[in-house]
């Protein structure tokens, strides 16, 4: 029977590599951990002051006589700026999946779901630039403010860029829900409107969960356009119209010229480590939300 | 006879041909050039003409940044780096725990031009005036406080537009106009990169903002400087030249030890007449006044 001919060396060849396939993920995420937390460790163990890094906004590491490193300032505009993406993208992509997925037929379904796709493509950078030099003069203008590089600007780009991918994965979660759900809910009399709010919608919710947490995992991974719109600003914003730093943007901006090894570098790493630590949190918590969810 | 000579014609030039090759691979010799962003733009220029100076020698420019250029000589993966800043005492320290002696080479000055929107009818500004608007502790935040009123800058505000912190023309704008020992006021907008800067002041009536003279476009103004004898001075490659502009920066090269060869010999052409000329063309000062026509 277990002959071992060609094709059973293809067959354990193949499951090989799809074990390594498999591990090679945990092993990545375990390896680039142990790497940011070497790097960070030197300054965790002495300089890091958990006080200071919590709670001061002032950011001054290249300082020569009295360098400090606050953090508080770079949390919440991380915080600010992702929290009002949210705001501006679930609306546009729960309502944009309801059309795709339950209203359009045919060949605007098909354009409009290339669209969005399309739409998901578009080079951080280039959402950036967009920010920099078409938003802040509108800004400006609109709301007669000092400066248009700021919490809503970036918080628009951002929420601009989370809306695509949001739309996509809640659109699958709504074609997921078995057409008999929807033939029952009308058998029953139920309007359009009541078969997606009463049903639709209420069996999808572990997708649109998940939707809405892989845009805020995005907006707290994105560097390069909040880099550009955000203002790069060290400030405790008290208004959308403030400027703000994000963490990215400043280990993006920053690490490139400071000397490997020196308190700058690995506070740096420090952040880095502390933005691992929240983007597994936020994954942790959605994974705990759904179990929670299917168990009901 | 006919037929061995046209043998050992032929074998002579498979034998001399991978030989030929090898040679000619070997005469043409590549320069590493790395550092600063200020002055990637004039190395580009430089290693193109310099392509027809001496065909023989190629010269690879990158920027990154003076740190990143300087740590790269260090660790020996570049010939030449570029900076907009003296070494540090660390750096240097660091070389030569290397076995490196770096040598220093000034290639040419640059302005360091204050920029603010077309529409803001400011003059000049005073050193103490920029140190008071950047300045830690300093107390000017208005433009109201200047006397000054600006057409579409309704809140007076005045927005600091700086660079990010390791910038060589952060550092240099800090030790010259703030002093050596202040910081910057923190809450300006760091920008990153000198075109970042321009692009945001002129699309922003209440900003102010510094870099290099030779990012400046005509959509920008550049207000004069006053000088400790009271004069005012406007930023341009003629104030630069002469030194009579108060924040003008040398722009450095460094070679690790004395170089020989090829890069002796490219850095002579740089500081010689037609290298001057192509810094000067591209907007920034060259060490001495040369006539370039």
């Amino acid at each position: 029977m277990d002959r071992r001919d060609l094709d059973w060396y293809i067959d354990k060849a193949v499951q090989i590599l799809v074990f390594v396939g498999g591990v090679s993920a945990i092993l990545l995420i375990i390896g680039i951990f142990v790497f940011i937390t070497k790097e960070g460790a030197g300054f965790l163990t002495t300089t890091f002051d958990a006080k200071e890094f919590f709670t001061s906004p002032r950011w001054r590491p290249t300082s020569e006589h009295n360098p400090t490193y606050g953090a508080l300032a770079l949390i919440v505009g991380t915080a600010s700026i992702t929290g009002l993406a949210i705001l501006i993208a679930v609306p546009f992509s729960l309502g944009a999946a309801i059309y795709i997925g339950e209203f359009a037929t045919g060949k605007t379904r098909e354009i409009l779901k290339v669209l969005v796709e399309l739409l998901a493509a578009i080079p951080s950078v280039v959402w950036g630039f967009i920010g920099l030099s078409i938003m802040n003069s509108l800004i400006i203008k609109l709301f007669d403010v000092p400066v248009g590089l700021n919490v809503l600007n970036a918080g628009v780009i951002l929420g601009l860029m989370a809306a695509p991918i949001m739309t996509t994965i809640a659109e699958d979660a709504l074609k997921a829900v078995p057409d008999g759900y929807r033939e029952a809910a009308e058998a029953l009399g139920a309007t359009r409107w009541q078969v997606i709010f009463k049903v639709v919608l209420p069996a999808a919710k572990n997708g649109l969960v998940a939707a809405v947490l892989l845009g805020v995992g995005r907006g707290f991974g994105e560097t390069m356009a909040v880099l550009m719109a955000s203002g790069h600003s060290i400030n405790l914003p008290t208004s959308v119209f403030d400027s703000v730093r994000a963490l990215t943007a400043t280990i993006a901006a920053e690490l490139g010229e400071t000397a490997v090894g020196s308190d700058h570098y690995r506070a740096l790493f420090t952040l880095g480590i502390f933005l691992f630590l929240i983007t597994f949190l936020i994954n942790l918590t959605a994974d705990l939300v759904l179990r929670g969810i299917r168990k009901k | 006879m006919n037929r061995n000579w046209v043998l050992i014609v032929i074998l002579a030039l498979v034998a001399c041909a991978p030989r030929s090759q090898e040679a000619g691979k070997r005469s043409r010799t590549l320069i590493q050039n790395k550092g600063s962003d200020t002055l990637v733009n004039v190395a580009q220029a430089w290693a193109e003409r310099y392509k027809e100076v001496d065909p023989n020698v190629a010269v690879a420019v990158t920027g990154g940044g003076s740190g990143t250029g300087i740590s790269a000589m260090i660790n020996g993966t570049v010939d030449i780096a570029n900076a907009s800043r003296k070494m540090k005492d660390k750096e240097i320290e660091l070389a030569r725990s290397h076995g490196i002696d770096p040598v220093k080479w000034t290639v040419g000055y640059d302005a360091l031009a204050v920029f603010v929107h077309p529409d803001n009818p400011v003059e000049g500004f005073a050193l103490e005036q920029l140190a008071g608007i950047y300045g830690e502790g300093g107390e000017i935040d208005s433009w109201d406080q200047l006397g000054l009123e600006i057409p579409g800058c309704e809140s007076r505000e005045i927005v600091r537009v700086s660079r990010q912190n390791n910038s060589g023309t952060y550092v240099y704008f800090k030790e010259t106009v703030l002093g050596k020992k202040q910081d910057y006021k923190l809450g300006s907008l760091d920008m990153h990169g000198s075109k970042d800067v321009v692009d945001l002041v002129q699309n922003t009536p209440c900003a102010i903002g510094y870099s290099s003279l030779a990012y400046a476009t005509h959509e920008v103004k550049m207000p004069c400087i006053e000088t400790a004898e009271d004069e005012c001075i406007t930023p341009s490659v003629q104030s630069a030249v002469d030194r009579s502009y108060p924040i003008a920066r040398p722009l450095f090269m460094y070679t690790a030890g004395q170089p020989e060869g090829a890069i002796k010999t490219y850095l002579d052409w740089i500081l010689s007449d037609e290298g001057q000329c192509i810094i000067q063309s591209k907007g920034y000062a060259p060490v001495l006044p040369v006539d370039c026509g």
